[in-house]
């Protein structure tokens, strides 16, 4: 019964997006570390991507109000201290969506990060390997700024973390 | 105990809050715009970080709210050290300064991942990733710059000479040293400017600058016990010039 509920409770979720990124849920981008519900109500627990990251608190909310219009109660967002965010919890339709978003996304680094990783990303648009770093900061604190050598366009990464 | 831990989340937040405050007068004036972009982001990324040892202050310690901490504290009560109050000067000194700084806070975090104060260990866990970018982004423009023209060689050799006083003022030691490091808080100040000089000395190598003779150098201590240069009065009433004109509004 618990489980059938999550499980609609997860599908509520994947309707909340990252303010940031709107076509990327909070499901898909690995924010969500657990959720409960019992006699009490319906309690969600989430991690921040990055540190300083602004949206956190509008996104608490969307959730909450997203749980609430779609008939739960008692609805309880809390920040989970336990586990630390990285871009590999972001889910296989998470890269997916993100490349049909215009930005590239991030490899796996299984707990080690060095410029290699950060720098090798194939082009979203046309799906190239020749592609240059151009910038470690982006328009957002989650993104870098490559460009395409073959396609001759600028793009955006999701940053692998 | 508390009060060494208290201490220890003070000094760093501070240095961030400070740096973060002088790397986002960079937005708007960066040489170039990918420039203009990666100071902002990193003036986001320490007040953040700023935030979160602010937040760990309340939570473990009933220290006083994070806004009310960083816009509403006397002059004396900042722990900062002088680096990171200087003004930013030219685009040089403020590279060297972000080089300087952001590896010693890369390898600060490093130690903590082995914290015995379990907050501390997590935070380092989740800054760890994110600081990469910055030391990578700083390796990059040093060498750079320093392997560039006569005088941009110049202006990073100049820059550095200038600056290590005061990165040497980050490992001031604090009266409670031996406590943080014997209840396996935190490995001390020492331990972490050894760790920074071996981090920090390859890059200089390959930017092909030379370093000065340490020993030589009087580092510019006073910031861990409450007495600032000159420019962090300035900055603090400006950074709180919006917050001090009602302090019982809520944001």
């Amino acid at each position: 019964m618990t489980t059938i509920n999550n499980e609609e409770i997860y599908t509520v979720l994947r309707t909340v997006m990252d303010p940031e990124i709107p076509v990327l849920s909070v499901v898909d981008l690995g924010m969500i570390t657990d959720v409960q519900t019992s006699d009490d109500g319906v309690t969600v627990k989430m991690i921040p991507t990055f540190v300083a990251c602004p949206a956190i608190n509008v996104i608490k909310t969307n959730i909450k109000e997203s749980l609430e219009h779609a008939g739960y109660s008692d609805v309880n967002v809390l920040i989970d201290e336990t586990i630390a965010w990285s871009s590999d919890r972001i889910s296989e339709n998470g890269k997916l969506v993100l490349e049909q978003f215009g930005l590239g996304a991030p490899i796996q680094i299984d707990g080690i990060l060095d410029l290699k990783q950060i720098e090798s990303v194939n082009c979203p648009h046309c799906k190239s390997e020749n592609t240059t770093m151009r910038s470690l900061f982006g328009s957002t604190l989650c993104r870098s700024i490559h460009y395409c050598n073959d396609c001759k366009q600028a793009f955006e990464r999701f940053k692998p973390l | 105990m508390s009060a060494a831990i208290k201490n220890l989340l003070y000094r760093m937040a501070d240095d961030e809050l400070i740096i973060g405050h002088r790397n986002s007068e960079w937005t708007g004036l960066g040489p170039i715009l990918e420039e203009d972009i990666a100071f902002s982001s990193l003036a986001q990324d320490q007040i953040g970080h700023a935030l979160a040892n602010y937040t760990i202050l309340e939570s473990q310690f009933g220290e006083p709210p994070p806004d009310t901490v960083a816009f509403n504290r006397k002059e004396k009560d900042f722990l900062s050290c002088h680096l990171v109050e200087l003004p930013i000067g030219e685009y040089d000194f403020s590279l060297m300064r972000h080089f300087l700084f952001d590896h010693s806070e890369s390898c600060r975090y490093e130690l903590l991942l082995k914290s015995s104060f379990a907050p501390l260990a997590m935070l380092a866990k989740k800054i760890k990733g994110e600081i990469k970018y910055h030391t990578l982004h700083a390796d990059l423009w040093i060498t750079k710059l320093g392997n560039g023209t006569e005088e941009s060689h110049a202006r990073m050799q100049t820059a550095l000479n200038e600056t290590l006083p005061y990165a040497l003022g980050l490992f001031e030691a604090s009266d409670y040293e031996d406590e943080l490091i014997s209840t396996g808080v935190f490995a001390g100040e020492a331990a972490l400017q050894a760790m920074w000089l071996d981090r920090i000395t390859p890059i200089i190598e390959q930017a092909h600058l030379s370093m000065p003779d340490m020993t030589t150098i009087e580092p510019k201590y006073g910031g861990r016990r409450g007495y600032h240069s000159e420019f962090l009065q300035p900055l603090l009433t400006e950074m709180s010039e919006v917050f001090q004109l009602d302090l019982e509004t809520k944001w």
